[in-house]
């Protein structure tokens, strides 16, 4: 059985990347577009890895690894960020709100899938 | 879920969408500059235009838009209020960006920078010159030591971090010695089972540089306490090494030294170290010694090995066997009793067992490269022979598998290799007619997969023909005339005793192996056998076989009163057939598994029992090839360890069994030959489909 991966981002783009490379991989990959689609995906699924963007509209990153930190069934599920240019501020903030770790953006597909491995077994 | 799309493709049209968003909110903003949502808006278009930019190499456009991104942040956060001029130039900005994105030849950089400029002017902020950091250039040293001491923050375990996956990082890095340090977790009444307690101390041997091993901990070194520290590489004293550790004051051991006893028990005794810390100083002492052992001794490396006679293996076998019976007793015994002393030696006694029985199936492992060496001479033989320019190729040399298996192998594959020489590889003038190289290719591998192993014999001849083999089996009865067969059941057919495809039957096939034998004796080997063959590109054979007879793992089930063993390695999965279904499915014995229509067996009816059905019987869904067949029982008891005896002479022929076993209780339960019960489930499936 693979592992799935919540890839949140809302540029297209940056989702076919993530997914297409994690695919490869074998991870099996789900997408939303934003925060609140996330939790919605979140819901009822079995998610591994959630790897989110920060800036995105109706719900940002922050606040997403906020509510879920707050779910009692993914307390303890790896939430990776999407940061540009080894951003100190979102860093901090995010682990402040309980992400697990960080993803520099742009990133390659090796750099990606390095990570995702460091917090998924 | 375009995956598969061109992401560069996807990337230019998202841009150019986020282009169009960036255009409208600039102009709405001129209107109302004010608007928090139409500032996010702008932002996040031309964030996600830089972060996906670079990444599929528009690195000037990425470049040129950090900086306009940059001073929309200032507006974001409310440093700085939108004024016409900043609108003015940041659409002038997006149109120079929109040519970065479509012409990126032709843009002309000296433009960009005079927009840049002019940013700088409407913003005050510093928009030329992107700091670019280099690393700075690491070396790598030889090979060092280091001491990894770390401790996670609580609530590690909560953000979603694991520790085991951080050890196995440092593992990847080199040799390591892990120690826990058990001291802060609490007694278990007051334990949260989402705290981290636990520290490690890690002693680790590595060509990486010190900050390899601080990149392990990138996400959480900024909370926990790490300390990597580089240490002596030759092996001190445990009491120097407890000092330089600073686990215990120098003053402790020198009055533990005085007296006589070691000296890491009488310093947890004096209550100066705890156990942990005596037991991870003792580890890295080890570790030290080992590395430095290595590297002094890497020539006499244990070339000793001695020959016994097999059968004194075989005995050895026998009484491992009698051991594994005698802790199944045990281990049911002590499941029964209350005895936790008793529970915890049947436990270890269970641990010991089954590391003897490794180590003694190991000892009966041969290479089978010592069996493909006689097949070159063979070939080489029938190629003189038939007149046909034949190369082999092998693969796989290094696989174990058992003597026994491996000597009963030898005739099976003869008979597959002078097939494949004889009758599937063309003569040359054919081959060079159907536009092959004039030399005929034999591969023989092997391969581990699982529990299992494949041995593969496959040639790049003709394959097999289909309308022939059909015609013969018409012939021999051996299916209805015109019958409808899948394609793999037809090439099952040339397992049939008596179904020779060959024109004339050359004097090399003529030692009375047929492919019926072939089968009988890897089946007799608990083994199976598949064929693949496509039409002008050669055929290819796979026996499946498990890699010791002696031994094995099963699942051990209940039918009526008896009770039986199905070999593990061909169990698929367990569902449930609840009284509903099994009423439904009278006369039909179709199980619908997730879509896949699984034509199942009842043991009871099969074997008599006459006895009433559990009200919630199990089927096991078994598998040989690509045939799976689900045989209901009444009970799934559990995992077994079966120790195989062969059935009497007298029961040697029962259909359905292939060896029995004794149970922990002391009695018999039969094993399953799991390739016959399939090939039974589905000629009654064929059947009934017929019917």
């Amino acid at each position: 059985m693979g592992k799935c991966v919540l890839a949140v981002d809302d540029s297209k783009t940056m989702r076919d990347m993530v997914s297409f490379t994690l695919r490869g991989a074998g991870y099996t990959v789900v997408e939303a577009e934003n925060g609140s689609a996330a939790l919605q995906a979140l819901n009822g699924q079995k998610v591994d890895v959630v790897i989110t963007d920060v800036n995105m509209p109706v719900m940002d990153g922050i606040t997403l690894v906020k509510r879920i930190r707050g779910l009692p069934s993914h307390t303890g599920t790896p939430v990776l960020i999407l940061t540009t240019e080894s951003d100190q501020g979102k860093k901090d903030e995010g682990r402040a709100a309980g992400a697990t770790g960080w993803i520099v953006k742009p990133f390659s597909p090796e750099k990606l899938l390095q990570i995702v491995a460091k917090v998924c077994p | 879920m375009s995956a598969t799309a061109d992401p560069t493709a996807i990337f230019l049209s998202e841009a150019q969408e986020l282009m169009e968003q960036l255009e409208a909110a600039l102009l709405d903003l001129e209107r109302s500059p004010e608007d928090r949502a139409v500032v996010d808006t702008a932002f996040r278009a031309l964030h996600t235009i830089k972060g996906s930019g670079a990444m599929f190499g528009f690195d000037a456009l990425a470049r040129f838009t950090h900086l306009v991104e940059t001073a929309f942040d200032q507006v974001r956060k409310g440093a700085l209020s939108v004024s016409p001029a900043l609108v003015g130039v940041t659409l002038r900005a997006a149109d120079h960006m929109r040519g970065l994105l479509e012409r990126p030849a032709e843009v002309d950089a000296a433009a960009g920078e005079i927009i840049l400029a002019e940013l700088k002017q409407t913003t005050g902020i510093a928009t030329s010159g992107a700091a670019s950091h280099a690393p700075a250039a690491e070396e790598a040293e030889g090979p060092a030591t280091y001491r990894v001491r770390f401790r996670l923050p609580a609530n590690a375990l909560e953000m979603g971090n694991n520790p085991a996956l951080l050890l196995d990082e440092l593992r990847a890095l080199g040799e390591c010695t892990v120690a826990a340090l058990t001291d802060p977790v609490p007694p278990l009444e007051e334990i949260e089972p989402s705290s981290c307690y636990l520290a490690w101390d890690v002693v680790l041997t590595t060509e990486q540089p010190r900050s390899a091993i601080e990149a392990v901990f990138i996400f959480v070194i900024d909370d926990m306490e790490l300390a990597i520290e580089r240490v002596r590489e030759d092996p001190q004293r445990l009491g120097e090494l407890l000092v330089e550790r600073g686990d215990a004051t120098p003053e402790a051991v020198n009055a533990a030294l005085s007296r006589q006893d070691p000296v890491g028990a009488l310093l947890v005794k004096a209550g100066d170290v705890t156990a942990d810390r005596v037991a991870s100083a003792l580890a890295e002492q080890d570790h030290v010694r080992k590395v430095g052992a290595g590297a002094q001794s890497a020539a006499p490396k244990g070339a000793d090995s001695m020959r016994v006679p097999a059968e004194r293996l075989d005995s050895l076998m026998d009484g491992v066997g009698e051991l594994v019976i005698a802790q199944a007793r045990l281990k049911q015994l002590a499941g029964a009793s209350d005895n936790l002393q008793m529970k915890s030696v049947a436990e270890e006694i269970e641990r010991l067992a089954a590391g003897l029985r490794d180590i003694i199936m190991g000892i009966r492992m041969v290479p089978i490269g010592s069996l493909f060496g006689r097949f070159r001479r063979l070939v080489r033989d029938l190629s003189q022979d038939l007149g046909k320019d034949i190369a082999l190729h092998t693969a796989g040399e290094e696989t174990e598998l058992d003597k026994t298996v491996i000597d009963r192998l030898a005739d099976p594959i003869v008979h597959l290799i002078r097939n494949a020489a004889d009758h599937g590889l063309e003569d040359a003038a054919e081959r060079i007619a159907a536009g092959k190289p004039p030399q005929g290719q034999v591969r023989l591998s092997a391969v581990h997969s699982g529990s299992q192993v494949l041995i593969t014999i496959g040639d790049d001849g003709k394959g097999l023909d289909r309308a022939r083999i059909r015609a013969k089996a018409e012939a021999e009865g051996l299916i209805e005339p015109g019958a409808k067969l899948g394609d793999g059941e037809l090439l099952q057919m040339i397992f049939q005793p008596g179904l020779s495809t060959a024109k004339q039957v050359t004097n090399l096939s003529g030692r009375g192996v047929g492919m019926d034998v072939v089968k009988r004796t890897i089946e007799a080997l608990r083994g199976t056998v598949e064929i693949a063959s496509t039409p002008g590109q050669g055929t290819e054979v796979t026996l499946r076989l498990p890699l010791t007879l002696a031994i094995i793992d099963g699942l051990l089930v209940r039918v009526g009163e008896g009770r039986y063993v199905i070999p593990l390695a061909a169990v698929e999965e367990c569902v449930e057939l609840s009284e509903a279904e099994d009423g439904r499915s009278k006369g039909r014995s179709i199980l619908n598994v997730r879509g896949d229509l699984v034509p199942f067996l009842r043991l009871r009816d099969l074997f008599a029992t006459g006895t009433p059905p559990d009200p919630y019987q199990k089927v096991v869904i078994v598998a040989s090839g690509d045939l799976r067949v689900g045989l209901v029982v009444d009970q799934v008891i559990g995992d077994h360890q079966t120790v195989i005896k062969s059935l009497s002479k007298l029961h040697a022929d029962v259909e359905n069994f292939s060896g029995a076993t004794i149970l922990g209780d002391g009695s018999v339960a039969l094993i399953l030959d799991v390739a016959r019960l399939i090939s039974f489930g589905q000629t009654r499936e064929d059947e009934l489909k017929t019917a």
